[in-house]
């Protein structure tokens, strides 16, 4: 059995019984369990519950049933809820705390015979973009032990990238599945806003987060996408709007695609190894029959001051029932009020309450209008610059990080931090569907080799089919992800 | 109402603010059942918990329901509302913030009319009413008196969190404590017939807080406000009321200033004390849920919940008065039931004579409803029933004491009051052909009696009658007997047929 094959095809041989579910379930938990302890992707492994799952997908497999993710591994970012396990969003505040609920998105992906491997690490509450933040566990690259997997979804990307899943969940609120996805050389997915359920995905930014895919390939993407896409009546904000069947209709070339290069996003300021990867890839597109097509986007330079007003204006909300009187951490105190405090100063990091700090400022008497509202305005006025640079173009191509994965502690300044979103923000904010793709390597000093570079393709809004057609395109004429393979990890702890 | 301070006629201004649980299947934001007196967090759910990851999802009838409210006093419904978060700690709240509606109210304006019980009619300006949810219900426990202060330990029952709520704000139009009964007696039965709510105070479906000051007549500036809360009827509306008058009245009398505060209501005291004053209050950090899309109405939508709503309780009241000519006070009883007020206008318009209609509804059916516990509208009258029973007392075709014996049969067992009089023979006799055998037949038998009456003793002319209708078992009409035995014995008749 090979656990390195693609979701499509770990499923094709579970439905024609080549192999059981519970036989991969096994054999990649032993993987979990030789390769973890180097990486760190998993805060906790579910392995009885992927295994009860990998009975009951046996059990309809043999009972005639055809399932799309037939014992397809599937990681789970730790944000998301599945009842009975513990959900921590990799703080302190909510460690212990069991889900007695699961979530839609991740529900649709066990009804369609995924395994729950396990619960992958984070930035505490989603917050970051290299997977420091986490309270609970520390991440690595596995291309580069001695560097971030990227965040907030390090966990979910590494563990895809490791081989310990095959694929996984992420959410993405202003880049975090996109960047780690970038920094591991793996293909990461954020669809439209509303198109996924955000039932059961603990809350950071409700205007912004959205549940997407993470895999070795284009089309495990859009299969994982198209089964846990569509309205839920549980999540007012899903849209009702049919999803397009999208992983059987893939494209293979661009012949007749414009590609938007973004005007102000000039490559001028990458380091030059960087920048000759993202010449190439631009050059590929058009070498696919795309054509390009510079357009403007003059307001993406307020993305993320935009976003760091709304994020935590929301987060400030979102987070104030961590508060110790019914779940989580409780510090008791004097009174009530002493005992929020106390709780809060104690469960949530330094990220986290520097949010809740400016998000509470932004949305104070006196400040709203000033941070709050404009804020929304300028949002308003990214939605627009992106409406209408699509009306030259179906797509737009820009890099999905400035750099490829920086050492651990290399950034201690937050603001140098939030950079690090400069190109997934201004697609978040107007609610876009964007991915990056593997587009190629550069190995900057230092390094212990080879490091990925993504690609980031953005599209209209709702058009997902066509994004992901020009991605597996892309994909499949560059063959990135099999050009190198991360390097051998060492084993685990006791059989060094 | 004539308060003077000082030498200086003042006037006392207020403004209501009421909130009200409404009557919804399941909660506002999740499916929970919205039901009052389960068993302490039954009626839970992840959402209604505020458990992590759990979303929001609106209940459509109840924002229905709040349309209709605003409709039914002719407010207006903005194309556009949304819900805002109003962010604040509080252990009975599970997200640590309650969504509701900041500054798009799903109504704005409106005018409540009312009527006093002397007759007066009045009205007072609607604000808005917008939708938000309730909070969980805090005990506390190990105080003497339920009280947070001094107690050792708190519970919250959750059942209550999410269940949906509407605010009502009025402009300060209300002047005395007599018209913000009123004004509240009208919400009541409006809200009871629109089927938004049971409105019951004593359950807590109906929680108002009443915003007063007093200023100099003709000043234009308001004075000093307090609120008053925690009433749990009407009366103790008045009660708090007429105690906040005159507790300010009297501080300013003495040349205080009012201090502005929560005040709230103490029934067994007969006072209100200081709840809360105006320096603690928080920075709630209104906006936009973003959660919940906006909630948009299409001008047909509004037009339909408007043709549904019917004819409106204030309407039927005044039609009580004006059409039926029943007293103001009748017509209230009436408004205030509203299956009554609906049993009442098909009886009255069936029988044709609305005051002797009114009188066995609000008399003998109503007292019935009471001793058994059944409405009249689920007894065994029909409204077709008891315009029969008035027809047949009306034209004198049964008597007092049958109408009474039929009225508790025809509620028991049903049946049409005509029918039973009819196959029973229980007419009233009238005839007096028929009733002089009997006259003759008692006075012949009572001789004594007779000689009584002519020596003077005109007093026993009951004790004939009543044997009269004795012998006749119930069914003569006593008016008819008396002037019969009176002709007789008075000599119009002759004596001689006394003996014949």
């Amino acid at each position: 059995m090979n656990l390195d094959a693609t979701a499509v095809a770990i499923a094709a041989a579970v439905n024609a019984r080549d192999v059981s579910a519970v036989e991969v379930a096994t054999a990649m938990h032993a993987r979990i369990a030789e390769r973890d302890g180097a990486v760190g992707a998993y805060l906790a492994t579910t392995g009885e519950l992927a295994l009860a799952h990998a009975q009951l997908v046996d059990a309809r497999v043999k009972a005639g049933e055809r399932l799309p993710l037939a014992g397809v591994p599937l990681a789970l970012k730790d944000n998301m809820c599945v009842a009975g396990t513990p959900t921590t969003c990799a703080s302190k505040i909510l460690a212990g705390w069991v889900a007695p609920y699961t979530a839609t998105a991740v529900q649709r992906l066990l009804d369609a015979g995924a395994l729950p491997l396990g619960k992958t690490n984070l930035d505490e509450f989603a917050m970051g973009s290299s997977c420091e933040n986490s309270a609970l566990g520390k991440t690595a690259n596995p291309w580069d032990l001695g560097r971030v997997p990227g965040g907030s979804s390090g966990g979910s990307v590494a563990a895809v990238a490791a081989g310990e899943a095959t694929v996984a969940l992420g959410s993405d609120t202003g880049g975090s599945i996109r960047e780690p996805a970038a920094f591991c050389g793996v293909v990461g997915f954020k669809p439209t806003y509303g198109r996924v359920s955000r039932y059961g995905l603990i809350a950071f930014a409700s205007s912004l987060d959205q549940i997407g895919p993470i895999a070795h390939t284009v089309e495990d993407a859009a299969l994982v996408y198209e089964l846990m896409a569509g309205r839920d009546p549980m999540d007012a904000t899903t849209v009702d709007r049919p999803v397009e069947a999208v992983s059987n209709a893939l494209r293979e070339d661009l012949a007749g695609v414009r590609i938007g290069i973004v005007r102000e996003f000039g490559l001028g300021e990458l380091e030059p190894a960087v920048r000759d990867v993202y010449e190439r890839a631009y050059a590929d597109l058009e070498r696919l029959g795309a054509e390009l097509v510079e357009v403007a986007l003059p307001t993406a330079d307020f993305g993320i001051a935009t976003y760091y007003l709304i994020a935590p204006a929301e987060c400030s909300s979102n987070l104030a029932r961590f508060d110790g009187m019914r779940y989580g951490l409780r510090v008791e105190a004097a009174d009530v009020g002493a005992t929020y405090e106390a709780t809060r100063a104690a469960g949530f990091g330094d990220e986290v309450k520097r949010r809740i700090l400016i998000g509470t400022y932004a949305l104070s008497s006196g400040y709203y209008d000033a941070y709050y509202v404009r804020a929304q305005k300028a949002r308003t006025l990214i939605a627009a610059d992106f409406a209408k640079a699509f009306s030259a173009c179906d797509a737009i191509a820009c890099p999905a990080a400035a750099s490829p994965a920086f050492a651990f502690d290399a950034k201690t300044d937050p603001v140098s931090m939030y950079l690090m979103d400069y190109y997934t923000i201004p697609m978040s904010l107007a609610g876009l569907p964007s991915l990056s793709v593997p587009c190629g390597y550069v190995t900057p000093p230092g390094a212990a080799g080879p490091l990925p570079l993504g690609l980031e393709l953005s599209g209209p809004l709702f058009a997902e089919r066509a994004l992901l057609g020009f991605a597996h395109a892309y994909e499949r004429a560059t063959r990135h992800a099999e050009l190198q393979s991360i390097p051998a990890l060492p084993g685990p702890v006791g059989a060094r | 109402m004539s308060l003077s301070i000082g030498g200086v006629p003042y006037e006392v201004v207020m403004g209501i603010e009421c909130h009200v649980e409404l009557k919804t299947a399941t909660k506002m934001f999740c499916g929970c059942r919205n039901v009052f007196g389960a068993e302490p967090n039954t009626n839970v759910c992840p959402v209604c918990l505020g458990l992590p990851g759990a979303l929001p999802v609106p209940n459509r009838l109840a924002i229905e329901l709040v349309v209709k409210a605003g409709l039914a006093f002719g407010a207006e419904i903005p194309a556009f509302s949304k819900f805002d978060r109003k962010n604040y700690f509080y252990p009975d709240m599970p997200k640590d913030y309650q969504i509701s509606q900041f500054d798009t109210p799903l109504t704005q304006g409106g005018v409540v009319p009312f009527r006093l019980d002397d007759g007066t009619e009045g009205s007072c300006r609607l604000t808005r009413i917008h939708l938000e949810e309730d909070t969980g219900k805090s005990s506390h426990a190990g105080s003497r008196d339920g009280r947070i202060a001094g107690s050792t330990h708190s519970l919250v029952d959750f059942n209550r969190a999410g269940v949906p709520l509407m605010e009502c704000v009025s402009e300060p139009d209300i002047r005395t404590a007599a018209e913000a009964v009123a004004y509240l007696e009208t919400l009541k039965r409006t809200f009871v017939a629109l089927g938004v709510s049971d409105v019951k105070m004593e359950e807590g479906s109906l929680r108002c807080d009443v915003n007063l000051s007093l200023r100099p007549v003709g000043a234009t500036e308001y004075g000093t406000k307090t609120e008053i809360k925690n009433m749990n009827s009407f009366r103790s509306v008045a009660r708090a009321i007429e105690s906040e008058i005159a507790r300010q009245a009297g501080i300013l009398a003495a040349g205080g200033r009012i201090v502005q505060e929560t005040r709230g209501w103490d029934e067994a005291a007969g006072d209100t004390h200081p709840m809360r004053s105006k320096e603690q209050a928080h920075d709630y950090r209104y906006f936009p849920d973003p959660d919940l899309t906006p909630i948009e109405f299409a001008p047909t939508e509004v037009t339909r919940m408007r043709e549904s709503l019917g004819v409106l309780p204030h309407a039927r009241l005044e039609r009580f008065i004006a059409r039926d000519g029943l007293s103001v006070v009748q017509a209230q009883q009436l408004a205030d039931n509203h299956a009554l007020a609906v049993f009442y206008e098909a009886a009255a318009e069936r029988s044709g004579k609305p005051q002797a209609t009114v009188n066995f509804l609000l008399g003998d059916l109503s007292r019935l409803a009471n001793e058994t516990g059944t409405p009249v509208a689920s007894s065994g009258f029909s409204p077709d029933a008891l315009a029969e029973l008035v027809a047949l007392t009306d034209s004198g075709t049964i008597n007092s004491k049958t109408a009474k014996d039929l009225i508790e049969r025809v509620w028991r067992d049903g049946g049409s009051p005509r029918e039973i009089v009819a196959a029973e023979g229980l007419g009233q006799v009238s005839d007096s052909s028929a009733i002089d055998a009997l006259v003759h037949e008692i006075l012949a038998a009572n001789e004594k009696t007779v000689a009584d009456f002519r020596a003077g003793k005109t007093k026993v002319m009951g004790f004939l009658v009543g044997q009269v209708m004795k012998q006749s078992r119930g069914k003569a009409n006593p008016q008819v007997a008396e002037e019969r035995l009176r002709a007789v014995l008075e000599g119009a008749e002759p004596a001689s047929q006394v003996r014949g």
